[in-house]
């Protein structure tokens, strides 16, 4: 019974996460810049989480008791972007507007202008501390609320990471999920070459988290994990997610250079056919 | 002796700005990488922005001396100590907002109260930083490093100066912020300028108006100036590369010979050039005063030059303001005469 209905929400998710990626690469094209791998790779996970995971609602974002999601690689705005349009806080005609004087979409999340973003990100290293301060404020109200908070791979290079890191361990925040989108990739190059950052899992142990290694691009890994993570009492969870940076365009995918490049005119129309969606 | 001699002859050098249009931080690339033919000593560290910030051309040619500490900037900040502390000349590189904000207190107790021979050299200063965004965009840098006892701090207006810039605080043994842009702007400064640590540039200086500006303000400073001088008012203006230490000379000529000193900067107008000089003349020479900058708010997504028209830091803004300030004057005289009869 179980099983019927979950292989039915795996397809459907899915679907929405073709639909994220068809915009994401839709509003980056248009924008001219921006972050087109982080974004890319933390699509199915973020999709698991919005459409499927979290309690939430797009009419009213202010929700008391919603599961907060904090985007500590701020520079995946424009996914957080397209989620947050696909499941209703604010009109798909904004999209366009990204990175444009007047428009609420920053190139960065802005929580002052834009419904639905929980806290202004974009300095990496320190949404996961913002997390670990909700985390332990819901508990003191009581309030059942989750907090999932994604980060990158080279964004835990940064030391307050692991400062974070210790205080969830320490105050046993169970109401708290972190997810690395481990792509391997960071700027200059890749993490391993730039500042190695392995072995991830034994650190995250050591801080006294319980960790779980999924495939990120694996729908139905991702909505299993994030339910046992929900059960797990006593530790905040970690899931590291093993991702393929710009995941879904193959001639972009685990290309360092593909950080910060938007797609050409030319490059949307071959990403949208490899998406199976044909420009207009 | 010799080396130091050639560091600061424009002609031994491989490439030549003057005259050019470049983005600072390419500039500094460039700059950079010739130093480190020039100098064994000088290292340099990134933390995962090299392409960006330019030291990737440094890191490609000398690769057993660049550090890229990946994106961990105050350990960026301390490592640079550290090795500045076995002799070398390092410069450590990332953007303004993560170098002076991020590592504040490591330049503060590692290498400010040590006193010890980094350069911190950041690009993306400003908003012209662009669609990135507030973020992204420092507007605060200057003030927060000015305030450092020890610290010396250095805004180069064109490519030109920026390569004069490195060359000059390689040979000086002391902590140093650079502050360098991400866009492309004017070539500003004449081709026989000497850049020297804590001395401004004076292109002229008008009796009605002295405009002291400092980066990619220097350029819509020299046009203010021809468009007053056209509406006539006598306009001049101060190139001030260096705000820390301030060329209170240069500040006090100039204050001393006009009714108005406007400043200029793509700063906060709280603590930066605009800062530094109304502190200076308050207590020294009380005139009026009036900055141009961002007022007390972050920045935003856009492009760069349409930012710089939002947040009112163009020529056509110093114009206004210098105007206004006449205006005002004309019409509180005229109420006084008034008034008086
Ligand atoms: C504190 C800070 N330093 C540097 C940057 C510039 N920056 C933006 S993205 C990025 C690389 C991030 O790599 P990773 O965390 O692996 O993200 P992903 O691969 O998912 O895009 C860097 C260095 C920043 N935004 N914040
Ligand atoms: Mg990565």
């Amino acid at each position: 019974m179980a099983a019927v209905t979950q292989s039915r929400s795996i397809d459907f998710l899915t679907q929405q996460a073709k639909r994220v990626r068809v915009e994401i690469l839709k509003m980056l094209t248009e924008a001219g810049s921006g972050h087109t791998g982080g974004s890319l790779s933390a699509v199915d996970i973020a999709t698991a989480l919005y459409f499927y995971k979290m309690k939430h609602r797009p009419r009213e974002p202010e929700w008391p008791e919603r599961d907060r999601f904090i985007l500590s690689k701020g520079h995946a705005a424009p996914l957080l972007y397209t989620i947050l349009a696909l499941t209703g806080y604010f009109n798909e005609s904004l999209l366009t507007g990204l990175r444009k004087i007047g428009c609420p979409l920053q190139g960065h999340p802005s929580s002052k202008l834009l419904q639905g973003v929980e806290v202004s990100t974009g300095s990496l290293g320190q949404g996961l501390s913002i997390a670990n301060g909700i985390a332990l404020g819901l508990k003191l109200d009581k309030n059942p609320a989750r907090v999932y908070c994604l980060l990158g791979d080279g964004e835990t290079q940064e030391g307050q990471v692991w400062e974070a890191a210790m205080s969830a361990g320490h105050y046993m925040l169970d109401n708290l999920c972190a997810i690395v989108d481990a792509n391997e990739l960071q700027i200059d190059g890749r993490c391993a070459d730039v500042m190695k950052i392995e072995p991830i899992a034994g650190k995250w142990k050591a801080f006294n988290w319980h960790v779980f290694e999924i495939d990120g691009h694996n729908m139905e890994e991702i909505v299993n994990v994030l339910d046992e993570a929900e059960k797990l009492k006593g530790k905040p969870s970690l899931i590291l997610a093993k991702t393929v940076k710009s995941k879904g365009v193959s001639f972009f995918e685990g290309k360092a250079e593909y950080h910060g490049i938007t797609p050409t005119k030319d490059e949307l129309e071959k990403a949208l056919e490899e998406l199976g969606v044909h420009g207009e | 002796m010799g080396s130091r001699e050639q560091n600061t002859d424009n002609k031994s050098r491989g490439t030549d700005f003057s005259g050019q249009a470049v983005a600072t931080r390419d500039a500094y690339g460039t700059a950079l990488l010739e130093l480190g033919r020039r100098n064994e000593r000088v290292v340099v560290l990134d933390a995962d922005l090299s392409g960006s910030t330019k030291t990737a051309k440094f890191a490609k040619a000398f690769p057993k001396r660049f550090f890229n500490m990946g994106i961990a900037e105050q350990d960026l900040v301390g490592t640079a100590g550290g090795l500045a502390l076995t002799g070398k000349i390092p410069f450590a590189s990332t953007f303004a907002v993560f170098e002076t904000g991020r590592a504040w207190e490591q330049v503060r107790q590692t290498l400010c109260y040590s006193d010890l021979n980094v350069k911190l050299v950041a690009t993306h200063a400003g908003i012209t930083v662009g669609e990135d965004g507030a973020s992204h965009q420092a507007l605060e840098d200057i003030a927060l490093m000015r305030v450092i006892p020890n610290m010396t701090v250095i805004v180069p207006a064109d490519g030109f100066e920026t390569q004069q810039v490195i060359d000059k605080v390689a040979d000086y043994g002391h902590p140093v912020y650079v502050r360098l842009g991400r866009a492309k702007v004017p070539a500003v400064m004449p081709p026989d300028y000497k850049f020297q640590i804590g001395k401004a540039h004076t292109f002229n200086l008008g009796i009605d108006v002295n405009i002291i500006a400092t980066g990619v303000m220097v350029s819509e400073a020299l046009k203010a100036r021809d468009i007053l001088l056209r509406e006539g008012i006598d306009a001049g203006v101060i190139n001030m590369a260096t705000i820390k230490p301030l060329d209170t000379d240069a500040v006090l000529e100039a204050a001393r010979k006009a009714k108005l000193i406007i400043t200029a900067e793509e700063h906060s107008i709280i603590g930066g050039l605009g800062g530094a000089i109304a502190e200076f003349l308050s207590e020294a020479h009380p005139v009026p005063v009036r900055r141009i900058g961002t007022e007390d708010v972050f920045g935003c997504s856009g492009a760069p030059g349409e930012l710089l028209k939002l947040f009112g830091l163009t020529a056509e803004d110093i114009t206004k303001a210098v105007k206004g300030f006449f205006q005002e004057r004309t019409e509180s005289l005229a109420y006084k005469n008034f008034a008086s009869q």
